[in-house]
């Protein structure tokens, strides 16, 4: 048994580190809070010279050809450096969406430019308040053309292409729904940029008026598509989450040494040691969690659906946890905008909300043990 | 990444199970699988005979204490073929709960400290399940502070003469011998002034009583010492560095990865799985769904965490200090986890009667038995304080009695 990470794959974890530690200090992740640009294309552009976009991607597309335990390494360097550009929905989503219901058309059009940078890619899936459901879905894709709005997106406003869900029928079943998938650059489809709670990260809304759109695999199959491209992505977004969980843990835990009060560090408290102990708690048992996550990704293993939830609602809590309990050890000085701590209080409730809530995978999760219980 | 055994792991993973599959007591197997914090029980057997028969059968063929030397009654195996071993010996392991304070912290201190001649004399026997130890460091006025301690072994010609008292023993009811960790220097700080014997629990001056828990039952004891001797020849490590000798039997507690804390969730799951509520299946219901997604992650959380360090263990690295973990986050889950199944039960959960309770009263005594979980064996603040330290490297405490001779240290709060 081998349940860890290769050599080779921790090597890929240091040169990403390396990397993003130079390119994507926080200075860096400021530039796109503060609104000085939608996102960073200078470490875009170095992450697609790295290889990192392509790495899941199949040579023949332009990628790397690695795989996707190499994505789950790079995915959580870029939550540990809050990478402020469009990682997930470009790569977890769109890309993994060609991927898995792609003609080989649209494959050879799109993976390639997206593993060298040149497009940005999402999924339109919510309309508004609410998780992931056919029900939720009420743009219509009658009559040859989308109408309708999505909210939010994410990177919406920036994106060269989008994957977007659409009504189909009226049979209220999950074949309903049928993905699309849309030129940004066509006409009838409109973006708008959202404020968020984590402005190093964009959200938009989409509004299609008789928007050109092109099938994205077969007709009516649209739901199945998206429930596995969620579940490939919860696992994804996990690591990220671990990444931001861990990189919380460690600022509090360096601030616990630094800060003297009282006449001695605040770390030697053991109300502050403890708090920091059961941060380690929740991170060590995400990553954990996530470690399934990524074998039942990597092996296409029939455990996915379960890992992936379980992966996914300990990385939240995690991230959660570590990201607001690093601002306590930080005390005051946490909650101004000089410091750092309140970027991952942001990005740890942003990515809390992605791919559907918590209380959305708590419930898919127990549905999935159920099932395998009852099998 | 991958949960496959190497060749050689796979052969001695079938040659276990081909064991194990010929030899264990079936006919307990069900009831073994059973067993939930604070209750373990056999219809029609007893429990201590029924676990050193399967310990007996063990040795003889060679799967006693498999990671000890074979001249001490072990198999001289790998970490990772123990590990395969636990995992392939299952429900029948839930036997091996009396010997393991002897086979995970007595044997090694004796491996470390005994004579030759004492080795050969006490393990083998202690291996086989045929002799029981327990371990003496507890005491009431030194419990998460264990050095605090205050039973005195005084040095009389060859003999040392011990007066003094310990608690929360396990099993020394049953046990046969014992390491204890006594106070033979009281002028010194307090960490300074210890020394570790072993002894026979049935030498004149030992006197047992169970301790009655806040549960009903009784799993731990307290140990009286009236001018008990022990031959200087019984003495563990040199005069005054019991407090090193202890530390190598604590680390070997910690070494040893443990058969899987119980955290009650599979009882939970499978509780809610069958529980009709007033409007429909309990496992239906949006609360208790999350409930059980929340517990579900922290539970297959220690299970992967132990994987990995299974894995660390079969590269032949030691694993890291992710494993401290699972005692703190297994102790309060089951209290809450037992908490939460009787409040699904609603005015009934009351009830903790076999015939009458829910779940043949599971829960109601997993509930009474959690709250000694969080205490044994360090408790939660002292775990928290070992991952903080040795984990996150933030500073110790400040000790204010370091450097203060053990007999000047306070011993009352208040007046």
């Amino acid at each position: 048994m081998n349940f860890d990470f290769s050599d080779e794959q921790k090597q890929l974890r240091d040169e990403a580190r390396k990397f993003l530690a130079e390119k994507c200090p926080p200075k860096t992740v400021r530039t796109v809070l503060e609104g000085k640009q939608p996102y960073d294309r200078e470490l875009w552009k170095g992450l697609a010279d790295m290889g990192f976009l392509g790495v899941a991607i199949p040579e023949a597309y332009g990628g790397a050809g690695a795989g996707h335990l190499e994505l789950c390494v790079i995915a959580e360097e870029m939550g540990r450096a809050l990478a402020p550009v469009p990682f997930s929905s470009t790569v977890y989503l769109a890309a993994e969406a060609l991927l898995l219901a792609g003609s080989d058309a649209q494959r050879q059009k799109w993976l390639p430019l997206v593993a060298s940078g040149e497009a940005i890619g999402t999924l339109a899936l919510f309309e508004g308040k609410g998780n992931p459901s056919p029900e939720g879905i009420k743009l219509s894709a009658a009559g040859g053309g989308l109408n309708g709005v999505k909210k939010p997106v994410p990177d919406g406003a920036i994106a060269d292409f989008a994957i977007v869900a659409a009504r189909t029928g009226s049979s209220g079943r999950e074949t309903d729904i049928s993905l699309f998938l849309v030129d940004m650059k066509a006409e009838g489809v409109e973006a708008k940029s959202l404020i968020n709670v984590d402005p190093s990260r964009g959200q938009a809304e989409l509004t299609f008026r008789n928007c050109k759109a092109e099938p994205l695999g077969r007709a009516n199959e649209g739901w199945s598509i998206v429930s596995q491209l969620l579940d490939r992505a919860a696992v994804l977004m996990a690591f990220e989450q671990v990444g931001g969980a861990d990189r919380a843990l460690e600022m509090g835990r360096d601030y616990a040494l630094d800060r003297i009060a009282f006449g001695r560090p605040i770390g030697s408290f053991q109300a502050v040691k403890h708090m920091l102990a059961d941060m380690y708690v929740s991170a060590t048992l995400a990553r954990s969690n996530c470690y399934y996550g990524a074998w039942a990704l990597s092996t296409n293993a029939s455990e996915l659906p379960e890992a992936a939830a379980a992966a996914r609602i300990s990385a939240t809590q995690a991230f959660q946890h570590c990201a607001k309990n690093n601002i306590q050890v930080h005390g005051g000085m946490g909650f101004t905008w000089e410091f750092d701590c309140h970027l991952y209080y942001r990005r740890s409730n942003a990515t809390a909300l992605a791919l559907g809530s918590l209380s959305y995978w708590e419930d898919a999760l127990i549905d999935r043990m159920r099932k395998r219980n009852a099998a | 990444m991958n949960f496959d055994d190497t060749p050689q792991e796979a052969a001695f993973r079938a040659e276990a199970r081909a064991w194990i599959a010929a030899n264990a007591p079936k006919q307990y197997e069900d009831e073994l699988k059973k067993a939930s914090l604070g209750r373990t029980q056999l219809k029609g057997a007893n429990i201590l005979e029924v676990a050193k028969a399967w310990q007996k059968k063990k040795a003889e063929a060679g799967w006693a204490c498999l990671h000890w030397p074979k001249e001490y009654g072990g198999r001289g195996a790998s970490p990772i073929e123990r590990m395969i071993w636990q995992q392939e010996e299952g429900a029948f392991g839930k036997l091996s709960a009396m010997f393991i304070i002897g086979h995970g912290m007595c044997g090694p201190t004796m491996m470390g400290y005994a004579g030759e001649d004492q080795k050969r004399k006490y393990l083998p026997p202690l291996a086989s399940g045929e002799k029981i130890w327990c371990q003496l460091f507890s005491e009431p006025a030194g419990g998460s502070d264990v050095a605090g301690l205050r039973t005195r072994a005084e040095r009389k010609g060859d003999d040392w003469i011990v007066n003094g008292q310990k608690i929360w023993t396990s099993g020394a009811h049953y046990s046969d011998y014992g390491i204890l960790l006594t106070r033979t220097d009281p002028n010194v700080p307090k960490h300074k002034g210890l020394t570790m014997f072993f002894l026979d629990m049935k030498v004149p001056g030992v006197e047992i009583k169970p301790i009655k828990q806040a549960n009903g039952q009784s799993e731990f004891n307290e140990v009286y010492f009236t001018d008990v001797k022990i031959p200087d020849v019984q003495r563990l490590g040199a005069a005054n560095d019991g407090w090193n000798v202890s530390l190598t039997t604590l680390m070997n507690e910690r070494m040893s990865i443990g058969a899987g804390v119980s955290t009650g969730f599979p009882e939970l799951f499978e509780f809610c799985n069958n529980l009709m509520l007033e409007d429909g299946p309990a496992i239906d219901d949006r609360g208790v769904r999350s409930k059980l997604a929340n517990w579900a992650v922290k539970a297959s959380g220690l299970k992967y965490t132990s994987m990995r360090a299974i894995s660390a263990l079969s590269k032949g690295e030691r694993p890291g200090p992710e494993n401290s973990i699972g005692k703190l986050v297994a102790g309060s889950m089951v209290q809450d986890v037992a908490a939460y199944a009787l409040d699904l039960q609603g005015a009934a959960g009351v009830l903790s009667g076999p015939e009458d309770a829910e779940a043949a009263g599971k829960f109601q005594a997993m509930l009474l038995r959690a709250p000694g979980t969080r205490v044994e064996g360090g408790t939660d603040e002292i775990m928290r304080n070992i991952i903080a330290e040795r984990v996150l490297g933030l500073p110790g405490d400040i000790r204010v009695d370091k450097d203060v001779p053990f007999n000047k240290i306070p011993t009352k709060g208040r007046g």
